[in-house]
Protein backbone atom coordinates (compact mmCIF):
# COMPACT_ATOMS: atom_id res chain seq x y z
CA UNK A 1 0.00 0.00 0.00
CA UNK A 2 0.81 3.00 -0.62
CA UNK A 3 0.00 7.11 0.07
CA UNK A 4 -0.76 9.68 -2.56
CA UNK A 5 -1.42 13.05 -3.02
CA UNK A 6 -4.63 13.07 -5.11
CA UNK A 7 -5.46 17.08 -5.49
CA UNK A 8 -5.03 20.44 -3.83
CA UNK A 9 -7.09 23.24 -4.11
CA UNK A 10 -7.28 26.42 -1.55
CA UNK A 11 -8.94 29.59 -0.74
CA UNK A 12 -7.64 32.86 -0.03
CA UNK A 13 -10.44 35.40 2.17
CA UNK A 14 -11.61 38.70 -0.19
CA UNK A 15 -10.24 41.43 2.11
CA UNK A 16 -6.69 42.18 0.84
CA UNK A 17 -4.22 44.46 2.67
CA UNK A 18 -1.65 45.69 0.02
CA UNK A 19 1.50 47.28 0.70
CA UNK A 20 1.01 50.47 -0.44
CA UNK A 21 -1.78 50.44 2.54
CA UNK A 22 0.76 49.11 5.64
CA UNK A 23 2.80 52.62 4.60
CA UNK A 24 0.22 54.52 4.58
CA UNK A 25 -0.01 53.45 8.19
CA UNK A 26 3.67 52.94 9.03
CA UNK A 27 5.25 56.10 7.04
CA UNK A 28 8.43 54.41 8.08
CA UNK A 29 8.02 51.22 6.14
CA UNK A 30 8.02 52.33 2.76
CA UNK A 31 6.71 49.90 -0.26
CA UNK A 32 10.36 49.65 -1.70
CA UNK A 33 11.95 48.72 1.82
CA UNK A 34 8.57 45.96 2.15
CA UNK A 35 9.42 44.10 -0.98
CA UNK A 36 13.24 44.31 -1.33
CA UNK A 37 13.24 42.70 2.20
CA UNK A 38 10.19 41.07 3.01
CA UNK A 39 9.41 40.17 -1.25
CA UNK A 40 5.33 40.19 -0.22
CA UNK A 41 3.28 42.37 -2.47
CA UNK A 42 -0.13 41.90 -0.79
CA UNK A 43 -1.58 39.45 1.67
CA UNK A 44 -5.22 38.38 2.40
CA UNK A 45 -7.27 38.91 6.00
CA UNK A 46 -10.92 37.15 6.98
CA UNK A 47 -13.45 39.37 7.56
CA UNK A 48 -14.61 40.37 11.19
CA UNK A 49 -17.13 37.00 11.18
CA UNK A 50 -15.29 34.64 9.03
CA UNK A 51 -13.16 31.84 10.91
CA UNK A 52 -10.61 29.46 9.28
CA UNK A 53 -13.50 27.00 9.18
CA UNK A 54 -15.40 29.49 6.58
CA UNK A 55 -12.10 29.42 4.81
CA UNK A 56 -11.64 25.74 5.15
CA UNK A 57 -15.10 24.87 3.45
CA UNK A 58 -14.54 27.25 0.13
CA UNK A 59 -11.22 25.68 0.08
CA UNK A 60 -12.59 21.93 0.23
CA UNK A 61 -15.54 23.00 -2.68
CA UNK A 62 -12.99 23.73 -4.34
CA UNK A 63 -11.39 20.55 -3.95
CA UNK A 64 -14.06 18.49 -4.61
CA UNK A 65 -15.29 20.75 -7.99
CA UNK A 66 -11.74 21.24 -9.36
CA UNK A 67 -11.00 16.99 -9.12
CA UNK A 68 -14.55 16.07 -9.48
CA UNK A 69 -14.46 14.08 -5.93
CA UNK A 70 -17.36 12.44 -4.96
CA UNK A 71 -17.13 13.86 -1.01
CA UNK A 72 -19.06 10.44 -0.06
CA UNK A 73 -16.00 8.65 -0.57
CA UNK A 74 -14.47 10.84 2.07
CA UNK A 75 -13.28 8.86 4.91
CA UNK A 76 -11.26 10.89 7.42
CA UNK A 77 -10.87 14.56 7.82
CA UNK A 78 -7.86 15.94 9.26
CA UNK A 79 -7.66 19.92 10.32
CA UNK A 80 -4.46 21.84 10.71
CA UNK A 81 -5.48 24.72 12.35
CA UNK A 82 -4.59 27.03 15.30
CA UNK A 83 -7.55 29.59 15.10
CA UNK A 84 -10.26 26.92 15.80
CA UNK A 85 -13.62 28.26 15.87
CA UNK A 86 -13.98 27.56 19.56
CA UNK A 87 -11.35 25.91 22.45
CA UNK A 88 -14.38 22.85 22.13
CA UNK A 89 -15.53 21.13 20.69
CA UNK A 90 -13.27 19.61 17.97
CA UNK A 91 -13.65 21.94 14.68
CA UNK A 92 -13.22 18.87 12.18
CA UNK A 93 -16.15 17.68 13.64
CA UNK A 94 -18.15 20.78 13.04
CA UNK A 95 -16.40 20.54 9.37
CA UNK A 96 -18.09 17.46 8.76
CA UNK A 97 -21.36 18.43 9.34
CA UNK A 98 -20.99 21.64 7.50
CA UNK A 99 -19.53 19.74 4.18
CA UNK A 100 -21.94 17.05 4.47
CA UNK A 101 -19.23 14.20 4.40
CA UNK A 102 -20.16 10.98 5.90
CA UNK A 103 -21.18 10.19 9.62
CA UNK A 104 -18.59 7.29 9.60
CA UNK A 105 -15.65 9.11 9.65
CA UNK A 106 -13.01 9.88 11.94
CA UNK A 107 -12.52 13.80 12.11
CA UNK A 108 -9.60 15.52 14.55
CA UNK A 109 -8.18 18.93 14.88
CA UNK A 110 -4.10 19.00 14.62
CA UNK A 111 -2.40 22.39 16.33
CA UNK A 112 0.60 23.34 14.22
CA UNK A 113 1.73 26.26 12.79
CA UNK A 114 3.87 26.38 10.03
CA UNK A 115 4.73 22.75 10.19
CA UNK A 116 1.07 21.43 10.17
CA UNK A 117 1.02 20.38 6.09
CA UNK A 118 3.67 18.08 6.60
CA UNK A 119 2.71 16.52 9.64
CA UNK A 120 -0.61 16.58 8.46
CA UNK A 121 0.17 14.24 5.23
CA UNK A 122 2.48 12.01 7.46
CA UNK A 123 -0.83 11.22 9.87
CA UNK A 124 -2.96 10.74 6.69
CA UNK A 125 -0.27 8.51 5.19
CA UNK A 126 -0.62 6.92 8.40
CA UNK A 127 -4.34 6.18 8.38
CA UNK A 128 -4.07 5.10 4.77
CA UNK A 129 -0.89 2.84 5.37
CA UNK A 130 -2.61 1.50 8.24
CA UNK A 131 -5.71 0.50 6.32
CA UNK A 132 -7.82 2.54 8.79
CA UNK A 133 -9.17 5.21 5.81
CA UNK A 134 -8.91 4.86 1.94
CA UNK A 135 -9.41 9.32 1.41
CA UNK A 136 -8.40 11.65 3.77
CA UNK A 137 -9.34 15.45 3.48
CA UNK A 138 -6.48 17.48 5.01
CA UNK A 139 -7.63 21.11 5.28
CA UNK A 140 -4.80 23.20 6.82
CA UNK A 141 -6.67 26.91 7.40
CA UNK A 142 -4.96 30.01 9.11
CA UNK A 143 -6.76 33.58 10.49
CA UNK A 144 -3.56 34.39 12.39
CA UNK A 145 -4.66 38.11 11.42
CA UNK A 146 -7.20 37.88 14.39
CA UNK A 147 -4.08 37.59 16.43
CA UNK A 148 -2.35 40.35 15.27
CA UNK A 149 -2.20 43.89 17.18
CA UNK A 150 -3.42 46.44 14.59
CA UNK A 151 0.00 48.59 15.29
CA UNK A 152 2.11 45.53 14.80
CA UNK A 153 3.39 46.58 11.30
CA UNK A 154 6.04 43.50 11.52
CA UNK A 155 3.09 40.61 11.53
CA UNK A 156 0.87 42.50 9.81
CA UNK A 157 3.26 42.70 6.99
CA UNK A 158 4.28 39.10 6.85
CA UNK A 159 0.74 36.97 7.60
CA UNK A 160 -1.78 36.35 5.13
CA UNK A 161 -5.03 34.37 6.25
CA UNK A 162 -5.82 31.21 4.08
CA UNK A 163 -6.83 27.44 3.92
CA UNK A 164 -5.59 25.17 1.56
CA UNK A 165 -7.39 21.28 0.78
CA UNK A 166 -5.75 18.33 0.21
CA UNK A 167 -7.01 14.86 -0.66
CA UNK A 168 -4.53 12.29 0.28
CA UNK A 169 -5.48 8.59 -1.35
CA UNK A 170 -4.41 5.07 -2.52
CA UNK A 171 -3.77 6.53 -5.66
CA UNK A 172 -2.83 10.04 -7.12
CA UNK A 173 -0.06 12.44 -8.72
CA UNK A 174 2.14 12.34 -5.91
CA UNK A 175 3.67 9.42 -3.91
CA UNK A 176 4.08 10.52 -0.27
CA UNK A 177 7.61 9.45 0.43
CA UNK A 178 9.65 9.07 3.72
CA UNK A 179 9.71 12.23 6.34
CA UNK A 180 12.19 13.70 8.81
CA UNK A 181 10.71 15.18 11.89
CA UNK A 182 12.05 17.35 14.85
CA UNK A 183 10.66 19.60 17.78
CA UNK A 184 12.05 21.73 20.30
CA UNK A 185 9.83 23.23 22.70
CA UNK A 186 12.39 25.08 24.08
CA UNK A 187 11.46 27.62 21.42
CA UNK A 188 7.67 28.02 22.52
CA UNK A 189 8.55 31.88 23.69
CA UNK A 190 9.57 32.64 20.44
CA UNK A 191 6.29 32.84 18.49
CA UNK A 192 3.45 32.41 21.00
CA UNK A 193 0.06 34.33 21.19
CA UNK A 194 0.24 33.65 25.53
CA UNK A 195 -3.16 33.58 26.80
CA UNK A 196 -6.36 32.80 26.46
CA UNK A 197 -5.73 28.99 26.89
CA UNK A 198 -5.99 27.63 30.17
CA UNK A 199 -2.10 28.86 31.37
CA UNK A 200 -2.89 32.22 30.61
CA UNK A 201 -6.29 32.60 30.70
CA UNK A 202 -7.53 36.45 30.98
CA UNK A 203 -6.04 39.24 28.75
CA UNK A 204 -2.47 40.40 30.25
CA UNK A 205 -3.08 44.00 29.12
CA UNK A 206 0.25 44.19 28.87
CA UNK A 207 1.21 45.86 25.46
CA UNK A 208 4.93 47.94 24.90
CA UNK A 209 6.30 49.39 22.30
CA UNK A 210 10.23 49.87 21.78
CA UNK A 211 12.28 52.67 20.54
CA UNK A 212 11.71 51.91 17.21
CA UNK A 213 7.99 51.03 17.71
CA UNK A 214 7.70 47.27 17.80
CA UNK A 215 5.62 45.77 19.91
CA UNK A 216 5.23 43.03 22.19
CA UNK A 217 2.08 41.99 23.99
CA UNK A 218 0.71 39.04 25.36
CA UNK A 219 -2.71 39.48 24.24
CA UNK A 220 -1.50 39.27 20.32
CA UNK A 221 1.01 37.67 18.23
CA UNK A 222 4.45 37.97 19.21
CA UNK A 223 7.24 36.72 17.13
CA UNK A 224 10.71 37.10 17.78
CA UNK A 225 12.43 37.31 14.34
CA UNK A 226 16.18 37.42 15.64
CA UNK A 227 15.35 34.18 17.42
CA UNK A 228 13.01 32.54 14.85
CA UNK A 229 16.14 33.38 11.82
CA UNK A 230 18.96 31.41 14.44
CA UNK A 231 16.31 28.60 14.50
CA UNK A 232 16.31 28.35 11.13
CA UNK A 233 19.72 28.41 10.63
CA UNK A 234 20.05 25.86 13.02
CA UNK A 235 17.44 23.53 12.26
CA UNK A 236 16.28 23.39 8.35
CA UNK A 237 19.66 22.63 6.84
CA UNK A 238 20.24 19.31 8.52
CA UNK A 239 16.61 18.54 8.15
CA UNK A 240 17.06 18.74 4.58
CA UNK A 241 19.99 16.73 4.93
CA UNK A 242 18.12 14.39 7.18
CA UNK A 243 15.12 14.22 4.99
CA UNK A 244 17.38 13.43 1.92
CA UNK A 245 19.19 10.21 3.83
CA UNK A 246 15.61 9.06 5.01
CA UNK A 247 15.09 8.75 1.31
CA UNK A 248 18.16 7.16 0.28
CA UNK A 249 18.57 10.07 -2.72
CA UNK A 250 20.81 12.92 -3.13
CA UNK A 251 20.60 16.73 -3.18
CA UNK A 252 21.20 16.50 -7.37
CA UNK A 253 18.54 13.89 -7.30
CA UNK A 254 16.17 16.61 -6.29
CA UNK A 255 14.21 18.57 -8.68
CA UNK A 256 12.00 21.09 -6.96
CA UNK A 257 12.30 22.56 -3.63
CA UNK A 258 9.47 23.92 -2.19
CA UNK A 259 10.16 25.02 1.50
CA UNK A 260 7.66 27.11 3.89
CA UNK A 261 6.68 30.45 2.31
CA UNK A 262 7.87 32.34 5.49
CA UNK A 263 9.12 35.64 3.52
CA UNK A 264 12.10 36.39 0.83
CA UNK A 265 14.45 37.05 3.74
CA UNK A 266 14.00 33.73 5.17
CA UNK A 267 13.24 31.86 1.71
CA UNK A 268 16.76 33.89 0.50
CA UNK A 269 19.15 32.72 3.73
CA UNK A 270 17.99 29.06 3.21
CA UNK A 271 18.68 29.09 -0.65
CA UNK A 272 22.50 30.68 -0.13
CA UNK A 273 23.07 28.33 2.86
CA UNK A 274 21.73 25.61 1.66
CA UNK A 275 23.19 26.44 -2.35
CA UNK A 276 20.36 25.51 -4.17
CA UNK A 277 19.96 26.74 -7.52
CA UNK A 278 17.25 29.09 -7.80
CA UNK A 279 15.11 27.33 -10.79
CA UNK A 280 15.60 24.31 -8.48
CA UNK A 281 13.62 26.89 -5.59
CA UNK A 282 10.16 27.43 -5.87
CA UNK A 283 8.89 30.76 -4.11
CA UNK A 284 5.06 31.54 -4.05
CA UNK A 285 4.98 34.37 -1.65
CA UNK A 286 4.40 37.68 -3.14
CA UNK A 287 0.66 37.42 -3.92
CA UNK A 288 -0.41 35.81 -0.48
CA UNK A 289 2.16 36.26 2.28
CA UNK A 290 2.91 33.76 5.01
CA UNK A 291 0.13 31.65 5.17
CA UNK A 292 1.18 29.26 7.90
CA UNK A 293 0.28 25.80 7.27
CA UNK A 294 -0.95 26.69 3.64
CA UNK A 295 2.22 28.03 2.12
CA UNK A 296 3.76 24.44 0.96
CA UNK A 297 -0.11 23.30 -0.46
CA UNK A 298 -0.30 26.49 -1.92
CA UNK A 299 2.75 26.97 -3.50
CA UNK A 300 2.45 23.38 -5.09
CA UNK A 301 -1.00 24.22 -6.58
CA UNK A 302 1.29 26.67 -8.59
CA UNK A 303 4.00 24.74 -9.65
CA UNK A 304 1.44 21.96 -10.31
CA UNK A 305 -0.54 24.10 -12.48
CA UNK A 306 2.96 26.01 -14.35
CA UNK A 307 3.97 22.57 -15.05
CA UNK A 308 7.56 23.24 -12.97
CA UNK A 309 6.46 20.16 -11.42
CA UNK A 310 6.17 17.05 -14.11
CA UNK A 311 5.94 13.30 -14.44
CA UNK A 312 8.42 11.77 -12.17
CA UNK A 313 9.31 14.74 -10.71
CA UNK A 314 11.21 14.34 -7.03
CA UNK A 315 10.00 17.43 -4.80
CA UNK A 316 11.59 17.89 -1.27
CA UNK A 317 9.21 19.86 1.00
CA UNK A 318 10.36 20.96 4.31
CA UNK A 319 9.36 23.37 7.08
CA UNK A 320 10.29 25.27 10.15
CA UNK A 321 7.52 25.91 12.10
CA UNK A 322 6.39 27.49 16.15
CA UNK A 323 6.60 25.00 19.12
CA UNK A 324 9.33 24.59 17.67
CA UNK A 325 7.90 21.55 15.03
CA UNK A 326 9.86 21.26 11.41
CA UNK A 327 9.28 18.13 9.32
CA UNK A 328 10.74 17.44 5.81
CA UNK A 329 9.59 14.98 2.95
CA UNK A 330 10.03 13.79 -0.21
CA UNK A 331 6.99 13.59 -2.71
CA UNK A 332 7.44 11.64 -5.92
CA UNK A 333 5.23 12.60 -8.95
CA UNK A 334 3.96 9.86 -10.92
CA UNK A 335 3.71 8.98 -15.19
CA UNK B 1 37.74 38.51 10.27
CA UNK B 2 39.63 42.31 11.07
CA UNK B 3 37.42 44.61 12.79
CA UNK B 4 37.26 46.95 9.97
CA UNK B 5 36.68 44.32 7.14
CA UNK B 6 33.65 43.36 9.66
CA UNK B 7 32.63 46.96 9.60
CA UNK B 8 32.60 47.31 6.29
CA UNK B 9 30.05 44.19 5.76
CA UNK B 10 27.80 45.54 8.65
CA UNK B 11 27.92 48.53 6.82
CA UNK B 12 26.39 47.06 3.81
CA UNK B 13 22.97 45.52 5.18
CA UNK B 14 21.96 49.39 5.14
CA UNK B 15 20.73 50.92 1.86
CA UNK B 16 20.58 54.51 2.82
CA UNK B 17 23.27 55.30 5.67
CA UNK B 18 25.60 57.06 4.55
CA UNK B 19 29.46 55.11 4.68
CA UNK B 20 31.48 57.39 6.96
CA UNK B 21 29.40 56.87 9.42
CA UNK B 22 30.08 53.29 10.40
CA UNK B 23 32.93 53.34 12.57
CA UNK B 24 33.84 50.99 15.34
CA UNK B 25 32.35 53.65 18.30
CA UNK B 26 29.01 53.76 15.68
CA UNK B 27 26.12 53.58 18.20
CA UNK B 28 24.33 51.60 15.46
CA UNK B 29 21.24 51.34 17.37
CA UNK B 30 21.42 55.34 17.01
CA UNK B 31 21.22 54.99 12.99
CA UNK B 32 17.90 56.59 11.28
CA UNK B 33 17.82 53.83 9.23
CA UNK B 34 18.05 50.55 12.20
CA UNK B 35 15.21 48.90 12.85
CA UNK B 36 14.55 44.98 13.70
CA UNK B 37 14.86 43.91 10.20
CA UNK B 38 18.18 45.58 9.70
CA UNK B 39 19.08 43.40 13.15
CA UNK B 40 18.03 40.17 10.80
CA UNK B 41 20.11 40.99 8.34
CA UNK B 42 23.18 41.36 10.52
CA UNK B 43 22.50 38.00 12.05
CA UNK B 44 22.45 36.50 8.64
CA UNK B 45 25.61 37.98 7.80
CA UNK B 46 27.44 37.08 10.42
CA UNK B 47 26.12 33.77 10.00
CA UNK B 48 27.69 33.79 6.07
CA UNK B 49 30.41 35.39 6.24
CA UNK B 50 32.08 34.58 9.75
CA UNK B 51 30.22 31.77 10.36
CA UNK B 52 29.54 32.56 13.89
CA UNK B 53 25.88 33.11 15.39
CA UNK B 54 25.28 35.80 16.95
CA UNK B 55 21.77 36.13 18.90
CA UNK B 56 19.12 39.24 19.58
CA UNK B 57 20.34 39.04 23.54
CA UNK B 58 23.53 39.91 21.63
CA UNK B 59 22.48 42.93 19.55
CA UNK B 60 20.43 44.34 22.80
CA UNK B 61 23.57 43.78 24.79
CA UNK B 62 26.03 45.59 21.92
CA UNK B 63 26.29 49.26 21.86
CA UNK B 64 28.77 49.74 19.45
CA UNK B 65 29.86 48.29 16.03
CA UNK B 66 32.84 47.15 18.08
CA UNK B 67 31.24 45.65 21.05
CA UNK B 68 28.74 43.09 18.57
CA UNK B 69 32.27 42.65 16.43
CA UNK B 70 33.65 41.16 20.05
CA UNK B 71 30.57 39.06 20.67
CA UNK B 72 30.66 37.35 17.28
CA UNK B 73 34.30 36.27 17.13
CA UNK B 74 34.07 34.67 20.66
CA UNK B 75 30.81 33.11 20.38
Amino acid sequence: MKAYIKGISYYLPETIITNEEISRRFPEWSVEKIISKIGILKRHVAGEHETASDLACKATEKLLTEYNIDKSTIDYIIFVTQSPDYILPTTACILQDRLGLSTSIGAIDVNQGCSGFIMGISLAKGLILGGMAKNVLLITAETYSKYIHPKDKGNMTIFGDAAAATLISTEGIAEIKNFSFGTDGRGAPNLIVKTGAQRFLKPMNDLVFDEKGNLKSSDHLFMDGAAIVNYTLDYIPPLVVDTLEKNGIEKKDVDLFVFHQANKFIMDLLRKKLRIDEDKFYKYYEETGNTVSSTIPIALYHAMSKSVVKSNSKVLIAAQGLGYSWAGAILEFTD
Amino acid sequence: MELKKFIELFAEQFDDTASELFTPSTIFKDLEEWDSLTALSVIAMVDEELEKRITGADIRTSKTIEDLYNLAISN
